[in-house]
C-alpha cells in the first residue's frame, strides 16, 4: 500500500452497497459516451436478436412494449468510479425477448450493438435469469437521449459501459468477441465487485 | 428475416491505436516534481514516472490516492504533456469545489509527494499526429487537446491543426501564454476590449469547416457533458460527419 501524504479522503460512512474504488455520485448522473448523441425517435427504434438462435426477430417500439413490463430498482456502477443508488428503470426483461428467439445450446456470449454502431460483449449468462433489461423509462419518465433513450440495454450488475445506450440488437455467438471499449483496453466482463476495470484486472 | 439495419447516425469510430493492456493494468508510482499555476482555478502538476511507457496526445490515465486507513480514491485525468518528454508526465487539474482528489492536489500536494498512476488508457481520443485535427474544448477540457498542440509544435508537423477553446474570461484561459495562431479563444463572461463575449456558436465553427483540409478534419471535442453536447451539435450542423467526431466527457 502506497499511502499518500496528507490524504485522508472524504469522511466515510461505511456503505455495504459501494463496490471497491467507487464513490456515491448522489443525485448526479454523469454522461459518458464517446459519440454524438443521436436523435432517434421511438418510431425509428428497433431491437433485433439474431446469431445462434432458432428464430431471429426484430421488434419495433410497439411490439417491444407489448411484451410483459418489468422494472429494475437498485444500484448502477460506472467504471469511471461513480455509483448511483436506488435508481428506477422500467422496460422489458431480456428473458422475454430471448424466450421468443430461443437461443441455441451452443450460444455462450452476445455482442450488443447500438443504433450508433457502438458495441459491447457479454457472457449470455449475464443477460438471462432476470438480470438484464431493455429499458425505456428512468424514474417514471422516458429515458433521456443522452442516457441512451429511447431505449438502452441495462445490465446493472456489471460496469455501466456494458449497458449499451441506443440499443439496436444482440448477436448471439459461441465465443467471446471484444466490443468497442473492450478493444480499447477495458475488461471483457466488467464485474464492479471484483474491480474488473481494465483488461488484465 | 431480411430486415435491413439502417443506423440513424453512424459511429463505430475505431480507436486510433492499440492500447497495451499490460501497461494499463500496472500501478506505477509518480513523484511530483513541480507545480505550476495556470489560472486562479487550475494548476499543472509535473511528475517523474521513470517506467512510463509513453502515450499519445489525447490519452488519459487513472490516478489513485491512498489514505492511511487504506481508503483510496481513483480519478481519470487527461495527460497534458506531449509524448516527447521521457520519464515525465504532466496533468492539469481544475480545483473542484469540495473535490476529494483535486482538493488534495490544490491544498496539500508539494514536490516530493508520491501518487500512483496506471495507463495510458484508451486509444479512442488519441491523436497520433497523422490527420488534420479540429480541436474544440472548454475549461479543463483543453488539457488533452494541449497535448496535441504541443506534439504538433514539438515535432514541427505540417498537418493542419486548429483549436477553438472556450473559457469564462482571459484570466481563466488555461495555457493562454502558450497558444499561437492555431488557437481561437471564445470568452463567455468577460473578454479583452474589442473581443465579443458569448457562447461558442456556428460563427466560430462554420469558418473552420469551410476551409476543409485535404481529407477533411478529424474533430476532437472535450469538456463537461453540457459543453460536449453543445459543441458536437455545432459540428454536426456545420456538416462535420458524425463518425469523425471523437468526444471525451469529463462527467
Ligand atoms: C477521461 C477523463 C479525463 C479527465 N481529465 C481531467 C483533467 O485533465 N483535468 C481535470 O481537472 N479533470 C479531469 N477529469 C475529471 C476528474 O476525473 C475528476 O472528476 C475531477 O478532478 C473531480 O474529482 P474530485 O475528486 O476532485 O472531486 P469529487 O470528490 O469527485 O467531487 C466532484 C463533485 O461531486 C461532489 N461530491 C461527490 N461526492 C461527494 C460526497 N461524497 N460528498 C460531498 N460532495 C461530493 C463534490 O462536491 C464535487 O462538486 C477527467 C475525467 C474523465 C472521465
Amino acid at each position: 500500500m502506497n499511502v499518500t501524504r496528507g490524504f485522508m479522503g472524504r469522511p466515510r460512512v461505511h456503505n455495504e452497497g459501494l463496490p471497491p474504488g467507487q464513490y456515491d455520485a448522489g443525485d448526479d448522473w454523469p454522461v459518458l459516451s464517446a459519440e454524438v448523441t443521436p436523435d432517434l425517435s421511438p418510431a425509428e427504434w428497433t431491437f433485433r436478436v439474431d446469431g445462434l438462435v432458432e428464430q431471429p426477430r426484430t421488434w419495433d417500439w410497439d411490439e417491444a412494449h407489448a411484451l410483459p413490463a418489468s422494472a429494475y430498482e437498485g444500484d448502477i456502477h460506472c467504471v469511471t468510479s461513480w455509483s448511483k443508488f436506488g435508481v428506477r428503470f422500467a422496460g422489458v426483461s431480456l428473458d422475454a425477448f430471448l424466450d421468443v428467439v430461443r437461443p441455441h445450446g451452443s450460444a455462450t456470449h452476445a455482442v450488443a450493438y447500438s443504433h450508433t454502431g457502438y458495441t459491447t460483449n457479454l457472457p449470455l449468462a449475464d443477460l438471462t435469469g432476470g438480470r438484464a433489461w431493455i429499458a425505456w423509462e428512468y424514474d417514471g419518465k422516458p429515458l433521456p437521449a443522452e442516457h441512451g433513450g429511447p431505449a438502452r440495454l441495462l445490465v446493472p450488475h456489471l460496469y455501466f459501459w456494458k449497458s449499451a445506450k441506443w440499443i439496436a440488437g444482440l448477436t448471439l455467438l459461441d465465443h467471446d468477441e471484444p466490443g468497442f471499449w473492450e478493444q480499447n483496453g477495458y475488461h471483457a466482463r466488467g464485474n464492479p465487485w471484483e474491480e474488473q476495470r481494465y483488461s488484465g484486472d | 428475416m431480411t430486415e435491413t439495419f439502417a443506423p440513424v447516425t453512424r459511429f463505430a469510430v475505431p480507436g486510433r491505436i492499440a492500447v497495451s493492456n499490460r501497461t494499463a493494468a500496472v500501478w506505477q508510482t509518480a513523484t511530483l516534481t513541480e507545480v505550476r499555476r495556470e489560472t486562479p482555478y487550475a494548476s499543472t502538476f509535473r511528475f517523474a514516472v521513470p517506467d512510463w511507457q509513453g502515450h499519445l496526445p489525447g490519452q488519459h490515465l487513472m490516478l489513485r490516492l491512498t489514505a492511511e486507513d487504506g481508503y483510496s480514491a481513483q480519478r481519470h485525468y487527461s495527460i497534458a504533456s506531449p509524448p516527447d518528454d521521457p520519464g515525465h508526465i504532466e496533468l492539469t487539474l481544475d480545483r473542484v469545489e469540495g473535490g476529494e482528489v483535486s482538493g488534495w492536489f490544490h491544498t496539500v500536494a508539494e514536490p516530493g509527494d508520491v501518487v500512483e498512476v496506471r495507463g495510458p488508457l484508451s486509444g479512442f481520443f488519441a491523436w497520433p499526429g497523422d490527420r488534420p485535427a479540429l480541436l474544440i474544448g472548454a475549461g479543463s477540457g483543453v488539457v488533452p487537446l494541449m497535448s496535441m498542440v504541443r506534439h504538433h509544435r514539438a515535432r514541427a508537423l505540417d498537418v493542419p491543426l486548429r483549436l477553438l477553446v472556450s473559457a469564462r474570461g482571459p484570466a481563466e484561459l488555461i495555457y493562454a501564454r502558450e497558444f499561437g495562431a492555431e488557437t481561437t479563444p471564445v470568452f463567455t463572461r468577460s473578454a479583452p476590449d474589442g473581443v465579443p463575449v458569448g457562447r461558442m456558436s456556428a460563427v466560430h465553427v462554420a469558418p473552420l469547416l469551410a476551409e476543409q483540409p485535404e481529407g477533411g478534419w478529424e474533430a476532437y471535442v472535450c469538456g463537461s457533458n453540457a459543453f460536449a453536447e453543445h459543441a458536437s451539435r455545432l459540428l454536426v450542423e456545420a456538416g462535420q460527419p458524425v463518425d469523425r467526431i471523437r468526444i471525451e466527457r469529463f462527467g
